[in-house]
């Protein structure tokens, strides 16, 4: 699943995890969320969950109160695209125990370190749900073993 | 306290500002912080400061200072600061800024550290934001990574070499061979990367492309095991197991088996296997499906697969799931020409779908419907479509406009099926049509003659009902105008007999005239129509003449010009008012005249074939000439003149402009007869006398004059000439076609020779006349011309 860019942001259009797997500069970014922002928060409740937008697929979902919205090639499998989101969501489900947008908001490097458990360049790299739940653990216990203050 | 609550704590206080002023001010007294400690010596919290700032980052605020700390902390040796500080680099640094460059060689050591998950933070930032330069210094890292570490490892050296070919096409050369070994790996982390892997180097590498054929038995089955397999808890997604490998499969099957007998044979049954097993009720199962079936029609798949899967996707179209109804219609858009008559098959789906709430869909659906339509389905398809034009998005009704009017054009049924399609479309949506509809309706209607009656009262309907569509009523007045006599008459057999009076129709025009919704073009058509009734109505002609007279002040003044000439027309030229304003003939459809609604000169060719034949335009020139004098009276560019209408059969009224004094008074367009002149003919009273004037080198004007004789008028007198081929003959308007009796005036009419090749002139002149009510015609060649000039 080749993904340009994964996006979240709330039902207000704030956003709160941006991922960006090709270069692109700072003020294009900004130009992409917010065309994204308008696009998916202008769409009709019981639309489709699939845009066009310039040469990109998009493809979106809500969550509660956020949307996760990526952009993929023209070629790519929309369907899989929407497995992928909620892929995603389950992930942090079983990090944060029923995940709501205040823990993204409060935790967002670790919305980031799950992020990039599932999702490597833009590709899946993980299709097991425990094994990525369980690098996640590994990663952190290494983290909390590293704050530490050294022995002197 | 313990750091990372200060981050939480500076999210709260963000948070909780009231405006956008508080904000910004928090953010600056965070920033101005955060900045005083980057420059400060380690103090165990730069990590946390590094994240504070990439919060506020994604806030939108500028945070470029933060990125000489992220080469910091990468490397450093605590994980905790490396891990922040890959994040940092994914989130601020990327190829285009030059401290990206600093962290190759931290990335470098990472990839070969002892803990895996700091190669996992190495390789992730690597193939997230690593550039050209640092890909093709690192590759030799991943292709040993590719060959020799744990799976955790080698799923992620995987989409990190996908990047670096993406790159650097040319390092697909070195992963080729580490990609094929990871085939036969069972960790479906690793073989889902392998797969990325090998499906761009495929993509990007003919050879490559050639030498992964022969894997094609080995990726059917684990493509087998996968579908076939029972319940595997770690990897399945609503009873399909790990759609996503499965996915990725078929995909670089698709691509191995494009253009390939062979291997396109060697995955036929599973791909059938596949397409009859997979349970689509879930997303899961309908993305493998929809992937298998964008497989079954890449790749030389046998016919019976095709169907079944064309099947798959009607069986789609009825899905609850809008997504998937979507995505089968946009499957079907790209098979419709190629496999059309199984799309067929599920016309009746796709109709319906035009009916959906969404707006996608919808838009899908018309595209389809469009390329659906066929001489056989026409009359039933159009009526969906007209029913689905007054009730679409108004995005949509421009495209659906000029679809329903191409379908028409190729595959109308009868003339009389398209004139109703077209007026139904103009009712529903006369506002989202393009431009040319109205004269390409124009000539439409005048083609089809046995139905002029039927369409002047249809369209003298609807114009009293609205008159607010523009293109409608353009062509309304039109016809009203063209064809009055018929809609005034009141009965027609193809619709209830009304009656209509004169002041009725006059009404209605003068309505279109007055109203603030007609745009100048349409009360141009208006008065337009109006003029023409004066010769196809009998009583109320003062009528229009005051009318028509009102308009000669109006401001607009493309109006204003009509209205002089039509006066004009009633004053001075009444005696040419009824050829002026006679019956159009049939418009050609590619003819100059058409494509802006003037009347066609037809072409009239010699009737008689010799050696000497040429073309000569004739009506034509009348026309120009009547150009001309418009043109001089002030005004150019009428969509409508009152040219004369020369049918090609009889050689009708010529145009009897009074060119000849209309010419005089303005100083003499036409040549004075020069001296040397000759009778050419002479019969039956009727005198033609041929006189020549060179102009240039090899231009000559020729003066034809007819006098008579006879104790009765000559009527309907007219010429034509023939030259021989090389040489360029234009005929001028005559000056008349009625020569008085006893030879009390005459008629003239000149004609431009064109010699460039200087050849041997001769000229072929065929008179035709009525004279004591018969009608006479003669032909008569002239070799020698009186003038010396060649």
């Amino acid at each position: 699943m080749t993904m340009h860019f994964l996006l979240l942001f709330s039902r207000q259009g704030k956003l709160r995890l941006q991922k960006w797997f090709t270069p692109i500069p700072e003020r294009e970014k900004k130009k992409i969320v917010r065309d994204m922002t308008t696009m998916v928060l202008g769409r009709k409740p019981r639309s489709c969950n699939f845009l066009h937008w310039k040469d990109l697929k998009i493809v979106y979902k809500k969550y509660a109160s956020l949307y996760f919205c990526c952009g993929l090639d023209a070629e790519e499998n929309e369907l899989l695209a929407l497995e992928v989101l909620h892929r995603y969501v389950e992930l942090l489900d079983k990090y944060f125990g029923n995940v709501c947008e205040l823990d993204i908001i409060f935790n967002f490097e670790k919305a980031y370190f799950i992020l990039d458990e599932f999702l490597l360049g833009g590709e899946v790299q993980e299709t097991s749900k425990q094994v990525v739940s369980r690098s996640i653990e590994a990663s952190d216990m290494l983290q909390e073993v590293s704050e530490r203050p050294r022995s002197r | 306290m313990s750091p990372s609550v200060r981050l939480q704590e500076m999210i709260r206080v963000i948070r909780g500002a009231r405006t956008q002023g508080e904000e910004r001010g928090v953010i600056q007294r965070e920033c101005a912080a955060i900045r005083a400690q980057f420059r400060q010596a380690d103090n165990g919290t730069r990590s946390h400061n590094l994240a504070k700032l990439l919060y506020v980052h994604m806030l939108g605020y500028p945070a470029h200072f933060g990125q000489m700390e992220c080469v910091r902390l990468i490397a450093s040796p605590r994980y905790n600061e490396k891990r922040v500080g890959y994040l940092g680099a994914m989130m601020l640094l990327d190829e285009k800024q030059d401290a990206s460059l600093l962290i190759t060689n931290s990335i470098k050591n990472d990839l070969s550290h002892s803990s895996q998950y700091v190669q996992s933070l190495a390789l992730c930032t690597l193939a997230c934001m690593g550039s050209a330069e640092m890909c093709r210094d690192l590759a030799p890292e991943i292709d040993r990574l590719l060959r020799a570490s744990n799976s955790y490892i080698k799923k992620k050296a995987a989409l990190c070499a996908v990047h670096m070919v993406r790159k650097v096409p040319e390092l697909g050369e070195l992963f080729t061979p580490a990609a094929r070994s990871l085939l036969s790996e069972k960790n479906h982390g690793v073989l889902h990367g392998a797969v990325v892997l090998i499906t761009e180097l495929c993509e990007r590498n003919p050879d490559t492309l050639e030498q992964f054929r022969k894997a094609v038995p080995e990726l059917v089955l684990m493509m087998k095991g996968l579908v076939m397999s029972g319940y595997s808890p770690e990897h399945n997604v609503a009873g399909i197991s790990d759609p996503f490998l499965q996915v990725r499969i078929l995909r670089l099957l698709r691509i191995l088996g494009r253009n390939n007998d062979t291997a396109s044979d060697a995955m036929n049954d599973l791909l059938a296997q596949v397409a009859t097993n997979t349970d689509s009720s879930k997303t899961a199962g309908s993305a493998v499906l929809y992937e298998t079936v964008l497989t079954v029609m890449d790749i030389k798949s046998e016919s019976g697969l095709r169907v079944l899967a064309v099947n798959i996707l009607g069986r789609f179209l009825l899905n609850n799931d809008r997504n998937i109804r979507y995505i089968s219609m946009t499957s079907l858009q790209k098979i419709v020409q190629t496999d059309h008559n199984a799309v067929q098959r599920h016309r009746g789906t796709i109709v319906d779908c035009l009916k959906d709430q969404d707006a996608s869909v919808k838009r899908r659906a018309l595209e389809l419907s469009l390329a659906l339509v066929s001489a056989v389905n026409i009359r039933s398809l159009m009526k969906e479509l007209l029913l689905f034009l007054s009730s679409c998005p108004p995005e949509l009704r421009a495209h659906t406009t000029s679809g329903i009017f191409n379908a028409a054009e190729r595959y109308a049924p009868s003339q009389r099926w398209h004139i109703d399609t077209i007026l139904h479309v103009l009712t529903t949506a006369g506002g989202d049509v393009r431009d040319e509809t109205v004269p390409n309706l124009i000539q439409l209607i005048t083609t089809a003659t046995e139905l002029h009656c039927y369409t002047v009262h249809k369209l003298y309907r609807a114009l009293i009902t609205d008159i607010s569509v523009q293109s409608l009523v353009q062509v309304a007045c039109w016809c009203i105008g063209e064809y009055g006599d018929l809609l005034l008459r009141g009965e027609c057999e193809e619709t209830e007999p009304v009656q209509v009076t004169e002041d009725d129709v006059l009404d209605a025009l003068e309505t279109v005239l007055q109203s603030h919704m007609s745009s100048p073009a349409t009360r141009g058509f208006a008065l337009t129509a109006t003029m023409k009734l004066s010769t196809r109505i009998t009583h109320n002609v003062d009528r229009i003449r005051s009318i028509v007279s009102i308009y000669g002040s109006c401001i607009d003044v493309e109006l204003q010009q009509r209205a002089v000439e039509y006066n004009a027309l009633f004053k001075k030229y009444d005696h040419m008012r009824a050829a002026v304003l006679e019956r159009m003939p049939v418009i050609d459809k590619s003819s100059p005249g058409h494509t802006n609604g003037e009347s066609a000169g037809g072409t009239i060719k010699e009737l008689e074939p010799t050696k000497l034949t040429q073309e000569i335009v004739f009506p034509q020139e009348p026309s120009n000439q009547v150009c001309d004098l418009l043109d001089l009276l002030g005004g150019s560019g009428e969509p409508f003149q009152p040219s004369p209408s020369l049918s090609s059969t009889a050689p009708g009224p010529a145009s009897s402009t009074a060119g000849g004094d209309l010419l005089d008074l303005l100083g003499g367009l036409d040549v004075t007869p020069a001296p040397p002149s000759v009778t050419v003919y002479e019969k039956n009273g009727v005198t033609l006398k041929l006189q020549t004037d060179t102009q240039t080198d090899t231009g000559m004007t020729v003066t034809l004059t007819a006098t008579n004789s006879t104790d009765g008028d000559i009527t309907g007198l007219t010429l034509q000439a023939a030259v021989p081929k090389s040489v360029q003959l234009q005929m001028k308007a005559p000056s008349g076609d009625v020569i008085p009796a006893h030879g009390l005036g005459q008629v003239t009419q000149t004609v431009l020779l064109n010699n460039p090749n200087k050849v041997s002139l001769k000229i072929r002149v065929r008179v035709c006349y009525t004279s004591q009510s018969s009608v006479c015609q003669d032909t008569v060649q002239i070799d020698s011309f009186p003038s010396t000039a060649w």
